[in-house]
């Protein structure tokens, strides 16, 4: 069968699994524009091809399958860049598919001519140029091998206009991906594995640090038998959030640098910590020299290159979560570390009491509150997706999740303006789910024009605006570490719900404490999309906090009562 | 200095891809040889790098991650021969030319162009060896020089191939997803 390289691309995405593209047209990706009209492919048009990128990405994260954004060459392609990175960071399943100008004049500096495979090479799994037709089914195939296989990530298939042109024969069968014939590592030897299997069965105070990595491999079955057996605490970085359920008393919360004191208490000292699917980010171990000094270490992780990267590990089992975790339950023994657990609740103290959610109502708003009633309200099953900055961060501490997949968060590369893009992607991904937006007044207005897709395509998203002003991240830094100099922090918005009423979007505004609960209840009753400005106070802080380069024993603890220093009364 | 070889797909830009990476690790190369095997769709490159044991690992490890690496292998710990060739041109009048082809003769270097001003030496062997013809050489005047750079190959039976054809079916993978 003989068809255009535009209809073949089209063909092989449906044949794919494809249901959704977010794009944006141009002329060097007009051939497939035109194949897309006559396909069954639903094309989502994107604002910006930066929320395109997203919305894969939120795709991806939420579904576990690979999500697709599509774009034109020259500054379509470079609107790209930071979703591509974003997803890259976060290990995230993306294919991008670029139009490129005609193989003819490439390197001329053609009009929108930009060597983007070269601009993304560090930022993504894999890229590649395809200049003819009939590379086109091949190239995508292996595009989507590669983006959801091993570690996963994005990869970027530039295609030249001649070859979206160009007829070329068509057949499934024999455009079959010819991937290089690579080494098959063996993951690890045997004795790396017994090494394992003794520090597990001899250690008096383990703890587990459970990444994204046990979400990627689908190996949360596992993970809870290995939990359960040999009745292990959980720690949780930021996108390992959901791999195990917030409810469960082993569950400790996240770590790190907004992680609770006792958590990090636990962990420095902890005799063995058994990293799952994670890789010692700095957020996450503060000061190396000061890091879990007392603990051994095991590292179950796919990527050999993040071995010994940051934390030097006693053992290393490289290989799928899954594989791994199910390989090694049979070998460890039942324990029940009462002692240890006791220990940790100990640690606990007063933590609870010091906790914005046990004081009194004094009628402020603060954003924990607006957090912990949307927690309430939806019973911990929306999902969530938030953008960068401290409303990420009391997320994180006060919506308990249960369930996988259900916080979609820029980790790695932090990108604000990530979370209204991101949540689109999560919806088409999950139309059944409550989706809901959880996005400081900074980051919402990097990417709000996307209201405009949310409109376009009649979703029911909820958004929760966590307003305070400031950015308030950046200002938290600059009042503990520069002497409160608010320089370019304080910030002016539009009035949200206004601007949510012009895109054809209800619009709330929310100022009292009293007024967050009927809110969130009158918006999940709606079957359109809800934006809520909730005004929170202006000068809250994330704690506690571990400051940057410090040692996670050294933690900034929340003040007795938050109202003496960031805010004034009525 | 460590030493690594990479077997990778001789097909244009992969020489920018692993470039580009140990750039990216913040790791400096010394020298990146790169030549085509008895396979001509497989490429062999000797990676001579300056960092640590565990820089080598990552770079090792990173390298492999890219698809058109097929083996990436630190290789500085074991039984290594090393070679590097270089041309040297280097001034010769006619007082001092029968000095300089003593110094030659003890290097088992070659003369391999003649000029009235200059001759080109050859010289290949272990960066150590080159070094100190150099050395030698420089007061006569070096003019120009062009050096490949080192390549390495592990001794005797120690063998370091590109791997065989892939164990599994790609398309069996593909439906497995």
């Amino acid at each position: 069968m003989k068809l255009t390289g535009a209809e073949i691309l089209c063909e092989s995405l449906t044949r794919l699994g494809v249901k959704e593209i977010f794009g944006y047209p141009g002329g060097a990706i007009l051939p497939v524009y035109d194949a897309l009209g006559k396909s069954k492919l639903h094309h989502v048009l994107v604002r910006h091809e930066q929320g395109a990128t997203h919305m894969a990405d939120g795709y991806a994260r939420a579904s576990g399958g690979i999500g697709v954004a599509m774009a034109t060459s020259g500054p379509g392609a470079t609107n790209m860049v930071t979703g591509i990175a974003t997803a890259m960071l976060d290990s995230s399943p993306v294919v991008c598919i670029t139009g490129q100008v005609s193989s003819k004049v490439l390197g001329s500096d053609a009009f929108q001519e930009i060597d983007i495979t070269g601009i993304t090479m560090p930022i993504t799994k894999h890229n590649v140029v395809v200049t003819r037709a009939e590379d086109i089914a091949r190239t995508i195939r292996e595009a989507f091998l590669i983006a959801n296989s091993g570690r996963p990530g994005p990869v970027l298939v530039d295609i030249t206009k001649d070859a979206q042109q160009a007829s070329a024969e068509f057949s499934w069968e024999a455009s079959t991906p010819k991937l290089p014939r690579k080494r098959i590592r063996q993951n690890h030897d045997q004795a790396e594995f017994d090494r394992a299997v003794e520090l597990l069965n001899t250690a008096k105070r383990p703890l587990i640090l459970a990444g994204h990595g046990i979400m990627v491999s689908g190996a949360m079955r596992a993970f809870e038998q290995f939990v359960r057996t040999g009745s292990y605490p959980v720690a949780m970085t930021l996108l390992g959030i959901g791999c195990f359920p917030a409810k469960d008393p082993l569950n400790l919360g996240m770590m790190g640098m907004h992680g609770e004191a006792w958590v990090n208490n636990a962990i420095q000292e902890a005799d063995l910590l058994i990293a799952v699917g994670m890789r010692f980010d700095d957020r996450v171990t503060g000061d190396l020299r000061t890091y879990a000094k007392s603990a051994r270490k095991i590292h179950i992780e796919i990527d050999r290159a993040e071995i010994n990267k940051n934390v030097k590990v006693d053992s290393a089992l490289v290989g799928d979560a899954r594989e791994v975790l199910e390989k090694l339950i049979p070998h460890i023994e039942t324990r029940d570390h009462g002692a240890w657990i006791r220990h940790i609740a100990e640690l606990k103290g007063d933590s609870a009491v010091r906790d914005i959610q046990s004081l009194p109502d004094t009628g402020h708003l603060f954003a924990a509150h607006v957090i912990n009633d949307l927690w309430k309200e939806t019973n911990g099953e929306a999902i969530v997706v938030t953008d960068v900055g401290q409303h990420q961060m009391w997320e994180a501490q006060y919506y308990h999740h249960d369930n996988p997949r259900t916080l979609i968060t820029s980790g790695g590369l932090g990108t604000m303006g990530f979370a209204l893009p991101a949540a689109i992607g999560a919806k088409f991904a999950k139309p059944d789910s409550e989706v809901w937006v959880v996005v400081g007044d900074g980051g919402f207005q990097m990417t709000m024009s996307e209201l405009a897709t949310i409109v376009q395509e009649k979703l029911n998203i909820k958004i929760a605006i966590i307003n305070n002003g400031f950015l308030g991240m950046v200002r938290q830094w600059q009042e503990f570490f520069y002497d409160k100099r608010y320089v370019a922090t304080p910030l002016v918005a539009p009035d949200f719900a206004a601007l949510a009423n012009a895109f054809g979007i209800r619009g709330e505004r929310i100022t009292k404490r009293g007024e967050v609960l009927p809110v969130i209840r009158s918006a999940r009753e709606s079957k359109e999309s809800v934006l809520i400005d909730f005004r929170v106070e202006q000068e809250d802080s994330v704690y506690p906090m571990v400051a940057a380069g410090s040692s996670l024993s050294d933690m900034i603890r929340r003040p007795n009562n938050p109202l003496v220093e960031t805010a004034t009364e009525p | 200095m460590q030493t690594l070889v990479a077997y990778v797909e001789n097909k244009p830009g992969v020489l920018n891809r692993v470039s580009s990476l140990a750039r990216r690790l913040a790791i400096n190369i010394d020298s990146l040889t790169v030549g085509p095997t008895e396979n001509e769709e497989i490429a062999r490159m000797t990676i001579v790098a300056h960092t640590d044991e565990r820089g080598a690992h990552r770079l090792e490890a990173s390298l492999e991650k890219l698809v058109d690496v097929l083996l990436a292998e630190n290789i500085s710990s074991r039984a290594l021969l090393d070679r590097d060739l270089a041309l040297i041109k280097v001034s010769a009048d006619q007082q001092n030319r029968p000095h300089l082809m003593e110094l030659i003769k003890v290097f088992r270097a070659r003369v391999v162009d003649v000029a009235p001003e200059s001759l080109i030496i050859e010289v290949s062997g272990t960066v150590d060896k080159i070094d100190g013809l150099l050395e030698v050489l420089r007061p006569f005047g070096v003019l120009e020089m062009a050096r490949t750079g080192r390549i390495s190959m592990t001794r005797g039976g120690d063998l370091l191939r590109p791997p065989a054809a892939p164990a599994e079916s790609v398309a069996a993978a593909e439906d497995s997803k």
